[in-house]
């Protein structure tokens, strides 16, 4: 059975997880799209974290007979590693769309600049 | 040159089949009206189209998504100086010949935004799958409380602002599945809200974007939201009308 103190800090560090991510999207440092993945994190390690019976049967299944609070440490990690591939997909994402934005804004420069010297050629003075 | 009045924001993608009706129908209600497509960076020929039809098109230069594509447009109403803005969809399923109905609240002084509703009137014709007609009247529910004011439908597309809810919408605006929470934020915001009954169309083109895993991640999405939303705090407006 898991020791009661490890389920305490853990109920604690998800709650904290859980509540530090709410309160970077009310202060709009972090977008709803972004937050949910870690509020599931947190969902996740607390509802094992609380229900030690629950994490037993979970330990059972995977055959970790020692210490069951191994389960939580292995399911933080897959979490962990999700969001880490998630993020991932998103620089990718947004890495493509930041070289399309420079392209056109040098495109954009050139043009005005190109307009810019006709106007002054048409009206001299 | 009268100063610019009533610019119909129209966000579009990938809506070749439908844009120019959309247009043409904005247009024939009054010459007046600038209508502005935005194209969300479509890949057929939605923007040339809406050009020919005579709209300004503003072309993102990658898709941003709904709620981005139809804050450009409120950002260019915004610069641009216009009093009145309607919004509705690229797609044809709003009827144009409303927006009249729609500005009404606002000419009279009773709004600052105007939701065209599909359920105001309850012998309205609209009848959504129930799924769908379950997620809007939650929703529903959940803005008139967080919101404290009765709102019937905030899945509409469908809407009519004026300067106040022009400057609020173009700094404000959320940028995937925005309607419901953007209803929210102009209640908290001290906006005036009506609702006005309007028909809507089936599509006369296009696929709907909604599909199963994306109302699941609408759903949950929306939900968070709100409830931060509500835990926000939002300057109150002043508008110019009060």
């Amino acid at each position: 059975m898991t020791p009661l103190r490890v389920s305490i800090v853990g109920v604690a560090a998800s709650l904290l997880l859980i509540l530090v991510v709410l309160e970077l999207v009310r202060g709009r440092r972090l977008k709803e799209r972004y937050a949910l993945l870690w509020l599931a994190t947190g969902a996740v390690l607390l509802v094992l974290s609380a229900w030690r019976g629950g994490l037993n049967t979970v330990a059972g299944w995977l055959g970790v007979t020692g210490y069951p609070p191994a389960v939580l440490f292995a399911v933080a990690t897959l979490f962990v590693l999700l969001v880490l591939l998630h993020y991932s997909t998103v620089i990718s994402k947004l890495t493509d769309e930041n070289v399309e934005l420079a392209q056109r804004v040098a495109l954009l420069e050139e043009r005005v600049g190109r307009s810019q010297l006709s106007d002054r050629q048409r009206a001299p003075g | 040159m009268s100063p610019p009045f009533l610019v119909a924001i129209v966000p579009a993608w990938n809506e070749a089949g439908a844009i120019g009706g959309v247009v043409d129908e904005v247009r024939s209600v009054s010459a007046e009206i600038e209508v502005v497509v935005v194209d969300d960076a479509s890949r057929d020929e939605t923007a040339s189209i809406a050009e020919a039809h005579g709209a300004t098109v503003l072309r993102l230069p990658f898709n941003v998504g709904i709620g981005g594509a139809v804050q450009t447009g409120f950002r260019y109403a915004l610069e641009q100086g216009y009093e009145r803005a309607v919004r509705l969809d690229g797609d044809g399923q709003h009827d144009a010949s409303q927006i009249p109905k729609i500005l009404a609240p606002i000419e009279v002084g009773d709004a600052d935004l105007v939701i065209g509703s599909r359920f105001v009137d309850p012998d309205g014709t609209y009848r959504p799958p129930l799924a769908r007609r379950m997620g809007i009247r939650i929703f529903a529910r959940l803005v008139s409380m967080l919101g404290r004011q009765r709102v019937t439908d905030t899945t509409s597309g469908f809407i009519a602002l004026d300067r106040a809810g022009i400057e609020l919408f173009a700094v404000e605006y959320p940028h995937d599945y925005p309607e419901v929470e953007a209803t929210l934020v102009a209640l908290r915001s001290g906006l005036r809200l009506a609702q006005v009954q309007v028909e809507m169309r089936e599509r006369t083109a296009g696929t709907s974007s909604i599909t199963f895993l994306r109302s699941l991640y609408y759903i949950v999405k929306v939900t968070l939201a709100l409830f931060v939303a509500s835990l926000r705090r939002y300057p109150k407006l002043e508008g110019a009308e009060r």
